[in-house]
C-alpha cells in the first residue's frame, strides 16, 4: 500500500464545466452532454489520474444561475436561459452507465433528498455499488427550489432563507429540510445494514435461499415518513457506501457531522480552514461520533492553465462571454498547477484531508488536473502514483463496517 | 397466395424471485453480483434477442408472518443495472419493470429519458401498478391506492409521463458556440398537468431521448390490463400455455386496438415461456422432470398448499396426501407481497379439484403442486422447440416470446446456441440486428413529439 502523506482529490462533474460560458471553449463538446460516450471519456480522464472519485452534480429542475437559494422563477413561466447549458441527466444512471468501463475510480452521484424515496434511492447505490464492484457513494442534497417541488406536487418549499442556515438554533424551514435529509441518510444506512453479509446460504437440506434471521425490518419512523425494510437488494460490497454532503454553514455541518463520511466545505482563504474545522468537529461530538471518520474536503473552482497569464486570460474569456464575472459559493483558483499544487498542500496541513475540485471548463480544466496537478503533487510525493485499494471506502482509508444488525 | 412469414420477437428475461428459479442447481450463480447479469444480457446479444427484461417486487415477500426464506430473494435497482447493462451491450433492448404507485411521474420520466440516452434508444419500461398497503410500508408515500383505482392511477402516470417526454420536441439544443446560443427555444420542457392523481407544472429537465419515448410494455391479463395494454403499450406479456389459449388472447387484444385507433400491428403479444432442451425429445422430458422436482422441493409444496388453504400446514409431510379439510375462507392473510394466491379465485373449488387428482393419480402434496403448478412452456429437442415456437407465431398465438430461463446466468446458453441458429434458418429470427434502437428491432415507430 502506498504511503499517505498528501490530500485525497475528487473532482465535481457538472455538464460542460462550472463556469456559464464553458460550453463554448475550443474543446467543449456541448453537442454531446447527453451522451454516454461523453461521461465515459471524462470519469476515464479523472481515473488516468488516479484521483480518489468524481462527483456528478443532479437537480430535479433545470440549471438556474442561484447557487442554493431559493428561486423565484416561476415554472412554466418566465423564459429560462438560452445562452448556457440546460438539461441534464440522471446522476445515478450516469455514474452506473460509467461504472463498468473504468476499474478503480469512486463514483459518487448527486441525489436529491427532499422528494425521492429513500427505498428507492438505498437500492439504487446498493446496486451502483454491485455494477462497480465496491466504488460507489452518494452525495446527498435538499431541495432548494420551488420549481423542484412543483415537478412533484406533493409539498411547499415555505419560507426557504439560506441564511437560516447559519442558525442551528432556531426553527425554519431550512433546518426542516435538513432534519429531513438526517432521517433519510438514517434509513439508507439501515436498508444497507438490514442484510447480514452472510444471509443468503442456499442450504439445500432445509430448502433454505436465505437463513431469514440475517435479514432485518428497519423499522424506521420519523417525522416525514416511516420505512418497513428490509431492503430487497442484499448489502452492497463495501457494507456502507461513503455518503459526501456539501455544508457552508451550521446547519449543513450538522448533517454532515450526524450522517456523512465525507463533507465539502466553502473556505475561501486558509484562515478560515481552522474554524470550518473546529465547528464541524463540534457538531460531530455534539452527534456522538466523534470517534467516526469524516473527511473534510475543500472546495474549489479552477481555472489552470501552463501560465498564470493565460489562466487569467482563459479566465477573463469565460467571463467576457458569459458577460458578468464568474463568482461561486466556493473559492475560485486562477493559475497554473503547480500553483493549485502548493495551496491545497498549504490547506491540507491546514486541516483539510482532501479536495473536490470543481473545473471550470470541461475537459480543459479536468485534464490540467490529471496531467498537470497530479504529477506535481507526486513529484513533492504527496500523491498515489498508482491505485492502492480496490474500493472507494479503501481509497479513503475507510475500512469495511460491521454490521449494526450482526449479533 | 400463402401468408408471409412473420418475424420472431425474443425477448430475456433475468431469472425471476419465484420457485421457477432453481437456486439448487450446481450451475446457479449469483442473483446480485453484476457478472451474472452481464452474462445473461451478453448471451441474448449474442443471440440477436430484442430485449432484455428485469422485473420488479419492491418487498420481500412473507408467508405466515415471515419472510419467505425457500426461493431466491435479493434484487438490483432496475434503472441503475439496466444503465450498467447499457455499457457491456451495443443493441439490446433494456426493459425493466417499474411501479406506478410508488414514484412519481417526474422521477420516473426523467430516469427512462436518462437511460434512453445513456443506452442510445433501447429503453423500455414495464408499467405495473400495486395497491397493498403491505408494500406501501417501505414508501413515504404508503399504501394509499384503493385496488379499483389502479389502472386508472397507471393510465394517467403512464400520460403524465409521456407529457414530460414530449415537453421537449427534439430541436431545441443547438449549441452554437460562436453565436453563444445553447437552447432554440427559451421554454423547452414546460409541462403542465393537473388531475385526480397529479397536480405539477414545471420544465421537465432531460433533452428529448432517440427513441422519444421509451418503449411500453404492459403485463396483466386482467380486462383492464388488455385495454391498457390496447390503449397505450406496444407490446403485452401474457402467460398462454396451450396454442388455442394464445390464439384466443392474441385474438382478443388486437382486436381492441382499432377503438384507440391503432392498428394490429401496433402491440405485440409476447407471452412469457420456460423452456428445458435435450438432444432428444425424450431426454429433454427428462431433464424437465429433475428441473420440476428442483422447483418444487418439498418444503415448496407446502408453502403452495398452505397459499390455497390460507392456513398453517407446516405439519404436514411433504410426500403424504393433502388435508382433508376445506381452505380457511376469507382474506387470505397467509402470504403476501406475491401475486399468486390471487390467482385461486374460488380456493374451496380449486382445493376439491386438486384432490380429485391426487386421489386419481395417487398422488403426494409434492407431486400433486409439481403437477397443477407453472409447468415449463417448451420441453424438447431444438428442432421440436424452435418449430414450436414456430408455430405459436405463424398462427397468431403469439408475436414472439419473452424467454424465462431457470438457471441464473447460463440457463440461456442452450438456447443461443442450438434454437436461435434454427429459427435463423427458418427465415423467421434475424441474424443480424438491422436497427439500432429497440422501437426498431419492435418495428413500431420512433413517437414524435
Amino acid at each position: 500500500m502506498t504511503q499517505r502523506t498528501g490530500p485525497h482529490l475528487a473532482v465535481a462533474l457538472d455538464g460542460a464545466g462550472w463556469h456559464p460560458a464553458a460550453w463554448r471553449e475550443p474543446d467543449a463538446r456541448p453537442a454531446e452532454l447527453f451522451t454516454a460516450r461523453y461521461w465515459t471519456d471524462l470519469v476515464r480522464e479523472a481515473e488516468a489520474g488516479t484521483l480518489d472519485f468524481v462527483t456528478i452534480e443532479d437537480t430535479l429542475a433545470l440549471q438556474t444561475d442561484t447557487i442554493p437559494g431559493p428561486s423565484t422563477v416561476e415554472p412554466g413561466g418566465p423564459a429560462g436561459p438560452t445562452d448556457r447549458v440546460q438539461g441534464r441527466l440522471d446522476a445515478v444512471l450516469v455514474a452506473s452507465r460509467v461504472a463498468p468501463v473504468t476499474s478503480h475510480i469512486g463514483l459518487v452521484p448527486t441525489a436529491v433528498v427532499t422528494h425521492t424515496e429513500p427505498f428507492h434511492l438505498s437500492k439504487a447505490i446498493a446496486t451502483l455499488d454491485y455494477v462497480s464492484t465496491g466504488r460507489a457513494g452518494v452525495r446527498v442534497r435538499i431541495s432548494t427550489q420551488h420549481a423542484e417541488f412543483r415537478h412533484f406536487g406533493r409539498r411547499e418549499l415555505g419560507e426557504f432563507r439560506l441564511a437560516d442556515s447559519a442558525e442551528p438554533d432556531t426553527p425554519s424551514v431550512l433546518a426542516d429540510l435538513f432534519d429531513e435529509a438526517a432521517d433519510y441518510v438514517e434509513v439508507l444506512r439501515r436498508l444497507w445494514d438490514s442484510w447480514e453479509d452472510d444471509a443468503e446460504i442456499r442450504d439445500v437440506a432445509t430448502g433454505r435461499f436465505i437463513d431469514r434471521d440475517k435479514l432485518h425490518y428497519i423499522d424506521f419512523t420519523g417525522r416525514w415518513f416511516s420505512v418497513k425494510g428490509p431492503s430487497i437488494t442484499p448489502r452492497p460490497p463495501q457494507g456502507q457506501p461513503p455518503v459526501t454532503a456539501l455544508a457552508h454553514a451550521a446547519i449543513p455541518y450538522r448533517l454532515a457531522a450526524r450522517a456523512a463520511d465525507v463533507v465539502y466545505v466553502t473556505p475561501h482563504h486558509r484562515d478560515q480552514v481552522g474554524a470550518i474545522l473546529a465547528e464541524v468537529r463540534a457538531e460531530q461530538a455534539t452527534a456522538g461520533r466523534a470517534d467516526q471518520p469524516l473527511h473534510v474536503f475543500g472546495e474549489l473552482v479552477v481555472f489552470l492553465d501552463t501560465s498564470a497569464q493565460a489562466a487569467t486570460a482563459g479566465r477573463a474569456r469565460l467571463d467576457d462571454r458569459a458577460g458578468a464575472e464568474y463568482t461561486s459559493d466556493a473559492a475560485v483558483f486562477t493559475g497554473t498547477p503547480g500553483e493549485l499544487a502548493d495551496l491545497l498542500l498549504d490547506w491540507h496541513a491546514a486541516g483539510l484531508s482532501g479536495f473536490r475540485l470543481r473545473p471550470g471548463r470541461l475537459p480543459h480544466d479536468l485534464a490540467a488536473i490529471t496531467r498537470g496537478l497530479v504529477p506535481e503533487l507526486r513529484a513533492r510525493g504527496a500523491f498515489r502514483t498508482g491505485y492502492e485499494a480496490n474500493t472507494l471506502r479503501g481509497l479513503l482509508g475507510l475500512t469495511r463496517p460491521a454490521n449494526r444488525y450482526a449479533a | 397466395m400463402t401468408k408471409p412469414l412473420k418475424q420472431i420477437h425474443l425477448a430475456a428475461h433475468f431469472p425471476g424471485v419465484n420457485n421457477t428459479t432453481v437456486w439448487s442447481d450446481p450451475r446457479a450463480g449469483s442473483h446480485i453480483e453484476f457478472s451474472s447479469f452481464v452474462h445473461l444480457a451478453q448471451t441474448a446479444e449474442r443471440a440477436k434477442f430484442d430485449f432484455f427484461f428485469l422485473a420488479e417486487g419492491l418487498r420481500l415477500r412473507e408467508q405466515g408472518g415471515q419472510i419467505y426464506d425457500l426461493d431466491v430473494v435479493g434484487r438490483p435497482d432496475t434503472f441503475t443495472v439496466l444503465a450498467a447493462l447499457a455499457a457491456v451491450t451495443d443493441r439490446l433492448g433494456l426493459a425493466g419493470t417499474i411501479n406506478s404507485t410508488f414514484n412519481e411521474p417526474f422521477e420516473v420520466a426523467r430516469q427512462f429519458a436518462s437511460l434512453d440516452h445513456l443506452s442510445a434508444g433501447r429503453a423500455a419500461w414495464n408499467v405495473v401498478t400495486s395497491w397493498d398497503a403491505f408494500t406501501g410500508e417501505n414508501f413515504r408515500r404508503g399504501g394509499f391506492l384503493p385496488q379499483e383505482q389502479r389502472y386508472e392511477r397507471a393510465q394517467t402516470f403512464l400520460r403524465t409521463a409521456w407529457e414530460l417526454f414530449d415537453s421537449w420536441r427534439g430541436d431545441e439544443i443547438v449549441a452554437d458556440k460562436d453565436t453563444g446560443v445553447f437552447l432554440r427555444d427559451p421554454h423547452a420542457g414546460a409541462f403542465a398537468h393537473h388531475d385526480a392523481h397529479f397536480d405539477i407544472a414545471g420544465r421537465f429537465p432531460v433533452p428529448r431521448s432517440p427513441q422519444g419515448r421509451p418503449v411500453i410494455l404492459q403485463a396483466g391479463d386482467s380486462d383492464e390490463g388488455r385495454e391498457f395494454a390496447a390503449s397505450s403499450a406496444d407490446a403485452i406479456f401474457s402467460r398462454h400455455g396451450t396454442l388455442a389459449a394464445g390464439q384466443a388472447f392474441y385474438t382478443d387484444v388486437k382486436g381492441r386496438l382499432a377503438r384507440y385507433g391503432r392498428s394490429p400491428e401496433q402491440l405485440l403479444v409476447l407471452p412469457a415461456a420456460t423452456f428445458v432442451l435435450g438432444d432428444t425429445d425424450a431426454e429433454a422430458q427428462e431433464r424437465a422432470d429433475v428441473v420440476r422436482r428442483q422447483q418444487v422441493s418439498g418444503q415448496t409444496a407446502i408453502k403452495f398448499l398452505e397459499q390455497l388453504w390460507n392456513a398453517d400446514l407446516s405439519a404436514y409431510d411433504p410426500d403424504g396426501p393433502l388435508p382433508s379439510f376445506d381452505p380457511r375462507p376469507g382474506e387470505n392473510t397467509i402470504a403476501r407481497g406475491r401475486a399468486s394466491v390471487r390467482m385461486y379465485r374460488d380456493p374451496v373449488a380449486t382445493a376439491r379439484e386438486w384432490r380429485a387428482l391426487a386421489e386419481a393419480k395417487n398422488l403426494s402434496i409434492r407431486e400433486l403442486i409439481i403437477e397443477v403448478t407453472g409447468r415449463q412452456n417448451f420441453i424438447g429437442s431444438p428442432a421440436t422447440v424452435a418449430a414450436t415456437i414456430n408455430e405459436f407465431v405463424q398462427s397468431d398465438a403469439s408475436d414472439g416470446f419473452v424467454l424465462v430461463p431457470h438457471v441464473t446466468p447460463g440457463g440461456l446458453d442452450e438456447f443461443a446456441d442450438r434454437v436461435v441458429p434454427l429459427l435463423q434458418e427458418r427465415g423467421v429470427f434475424r441474424t443480424e440486428y438491422t436497427g439500432s434502437t429497440l422501437r426498431e428491432h419492435l418495428g413500431i415507430d420512433r413517437v414524435t413529439a
